[in-house]
């Protein structure tokens, strides 16, 4: 049994139009998306903006209605838990993508990262400010600082924040919502190093969602693409990052710049020869609207979209 | 030998804060060559944008010292009316963001349409549809015929920087600044855009000044690699010596601290510190001196310049000669407490 196990789970939005805003079609951005996480592992969610990868990270979490599906975590069902206080919403946290408006800007610190304490534990007030002073040194920031807003902040620290506030319950599940896309190189090195440091520390699972694939192999064990709502291939980083099968899979990872200036005009060739491909071989790899397959499996942890033999 | 395009002479751009004046482009020299991409690597606060605004013209409250000379002729002297007629002819630039810089109450074909029309007013209003379209499919957009009549909220973000990048050439600028064109946006429209603007280097034999912290991008595109940091050029190289033998300790901590996707690599390496704000710039000595306080202070100059270590390589300040990245196990330590 894993850890958290989504099945076929799907998230449509109405579009209402007409004269009394009836519903006239459904935007379906998560359609069928099933995958497991294992228990102290990172999986990453990869795509391209609007292939639903954060739909599918907030409807996990309760932050969008799911349509249907399943999602179970440690073994008990949590797909429509609508009680604030239920232990899924404690134990499942999430980091969001930007650091400078996912923070109230008219709280301090103290009371940002002491929210989450508020909600779900009776604490006094002298055990709750030594509570977020631990968070805060935990994070790397000084315990003096809780004081203060969080314009007075860097970007990093500030990102920093969002993750004490997220650890703030000793959560299990961790959903990160592109946590260090807003960032400067080295700052974001420092993100990530964090992160995966607490991940040892405190048990912690990641659902990773980026659509940076150097972060993504960096941080990842497994590793799930999008398109259009449906998994196009999952496997471990190897499977994707050297053997991958799908041909939207072969161009996002020929799209990455390489960091060797020499390679480019062979990048260049290759980045050629996979659009090519790509536009070729188009309808063999979806179905009429424009769609991706069922994934089935080439290997054991290896999963491709392709179309059933025969 | 490649043709001088753009020689920035000593340029100190400098605002007000209080009462008084902090240079954040501070006593910068460079030089553009013809059918050259000149990248522009640094982080945010470093000045890199600060400097692309200095050479468009473009800051209203900042106070310019120097001399920007763009085909011999200084730019930084000229009257608004003057400039006016090379901003968006000679000199295009493409912005950051596209959502923020188009104007969103005027519809695309309009919007590229008005930048021909102020530097050729003698055109018909069907020539200019024509070229309108033109630079529309020229830069990859399907449907143009339906996109020149739509608003900026219609399009995606791959759409809009695509749009912002058809009006930035709309008069075949012979200098074109790209101020973190591709940041915003996906990997797959990011390489498209790239190959873009690397064929309009090629076709209008321009000069590009690119401006990222995507140290991927500069290993794709670049001819040359200046990096910045604290207002000043700390390294320029051309974009092999640059990845292959990069000294001073600020361009080699960049390199350390990328997750790429191509090498397998435990722990990122981070920058103690952070990028000083503008007050509180150390003037004096090594700028990057107080990120790397492990190395002893006589390793740094006293009043670093840059200096040219092989032909076309100049680096600032001594003490890359003496640095080497503290031991691993120290640095977790640092990290953790």
């Amino acid at each position: 049994m894993s850890y958290l196990e989504v099945n076929d789970l799907r998230v449509h939005f109405p579009i209402k139009g007409g004269v009394f805003g009836r519903t006239v079609g459904h935007i379906k951005a998560v359609d069928g998306v099933s995958f497991s996480l294992e228990k102290g592992k990172t999986y990453g969610l990869v795509g391209e903006s609007g292939s639903g990868k954060t739909t599918t990270g907030r409807a996990i979490i309760g932050l969008n209605n799911i349509t249907s599906g399943k999602v179970m975590f440690d073994g008990v069902d949590i797909t429509n838990i609508k009680r604030a206080k239920s232990d899924a919403r404690k134990n499942i946290q999430m980091i969001f993508q930007d650091p400078y408006s996912s923070l109230n800007p008219k709280k301090r610190v103290f009371d940002i990262v002491a929210e989450p304490l508020r909600n779900f534990e009776n604490l006094t007030r002298s055990e709750e400010r030594k509570r977020v002073q631990e968070l805060m040194e935990l994070v790397g920031l000084s315990p003096e600082s809780i004081l203060k807003y969080p314009h007075e902040f860097s970007g990093g620290q500030r990102q920093r924040i969002g993750i004490a506030r997220a650890i703030a319950l000793k959560p299990k599940l961790i959903i990160a919502d592109e946590p260090v896309s807003a960032l400067d190189v080295s700052v974001q090195a420092q993100v990530l190093n964090f992160m995966k440091e607490i991940q040892k520390e405190l048990d912690l699972t990641y659902l990773f969602i980026s659509h940076d694939l150097g972060v993504i192999k960096h941080m990842c064990d497994q590793i799930g693409i999008m398109y259009k709502g449906r998994y196009v291939e999952e496997g471990t980083a190897d499977d994707i990052f050297t053997n991958p099968q799908h041909i939207y899979t072969k161009r996002l990872v020929a799209a990455i710049p390489d960091i060797d200036p020499n390679k480019r005009e062979e990048k260049r060739v290759f980045r050629e020869e996979v659009k090519k491909e790509y536009e070729q071989s188009y309808n063999d790899y979806f179905d009429e609207e424009g769609l991706a397959y069922k994934l089935q499996p080439v290997s054991d942890t290896h999963l491709v979209a392709l179309p059933e033999k025969g | 030998m490649s043709e001088k395009l753009l020689e920035i002479k000593n340029l100190k751009t400098s605002f007000r804060i209080k009462d008084d004046y902090h240079a954040a482009v501070d006593n910068l020299s460079l030089t553009v060559n013809k059918n050259e991409v000149l990248a522009i690597v640094g982080e945010s606060g470093c000045g890199k944008s600060a400097l692309a605004f200095s050479i468009m013209g473009l800051h209203t409250r900042a106070k310019i010292d120097g001399d920007i000379l763009f085909k011999d002729k200084n730019i930084a002297k000229m009257s608004s009316s003057e400039f006016n007629k090379v901003r968006g002819k000679d000199i295009g630039m493409i912005f950051q963001d596209p959502l923020t810089s188009l104007n969103p109450l005027m519809e695309v074909g309009e919007q590229i349409g008005e930048t021909l029309y102020l530097h050729n007013k003698n055109m018909s209003k069907t020539d200019r549809r024509e070229r309108v379209l033109d630079l529309l499919n020229k830069v990859g957009i399907p449907r143009a015929e339906h996109v020149i009549n739509q608003f900026p909220h219609e399009l995606s973000g791959g759409m809009r920087q695509r749009v912002m990048i058809a009006m930035a050439i709309a008069n075949k600028p012979e200098l074109l600044i790209a101020d973190e064109p591709t940041t915003a946006l996906d990997v797959t429209i990011q390489s498209q855009i790239l190959d873009l603007i690397n064929k309009l280097k090629d076709d209008m034999d321009s000069g590009i000044i690119l401006i990222t912290h995507d140290l991927g991008v500069v290993a794709e595109m670049a001819d040359r690699v200046a990096v910045m940091y604290a207002g000043e050029i700390v390294e320029i190289a051309d974009v092999k010596t640059l990845f292959e033998n990069p000294l001073h300790p600020y361009t080699r901590s960049l390199l350390n601290s990328v997750p790429n996707a191509n090498s397998e690599q435990e722990k990122l390496h981070v920058i103690q510190g952070i990028v000083p704000s503008l007050q509180n710039l150390p003037r004096e000595g090594c700028r990057f001196s107080t990120r790397i306080p492990w190395i002893d202070q006589a390793a740094h100059e006293e009043h670093p310049t840059l200096k040219e270590v092989a032909p076309g390589h100049h680096v600032r300040c001594t003490c890359y000669k003496h640095f080497s990245f503290p031991d691993e196990s120290k640095e977790e330590q640092h990290v953790l407490s």
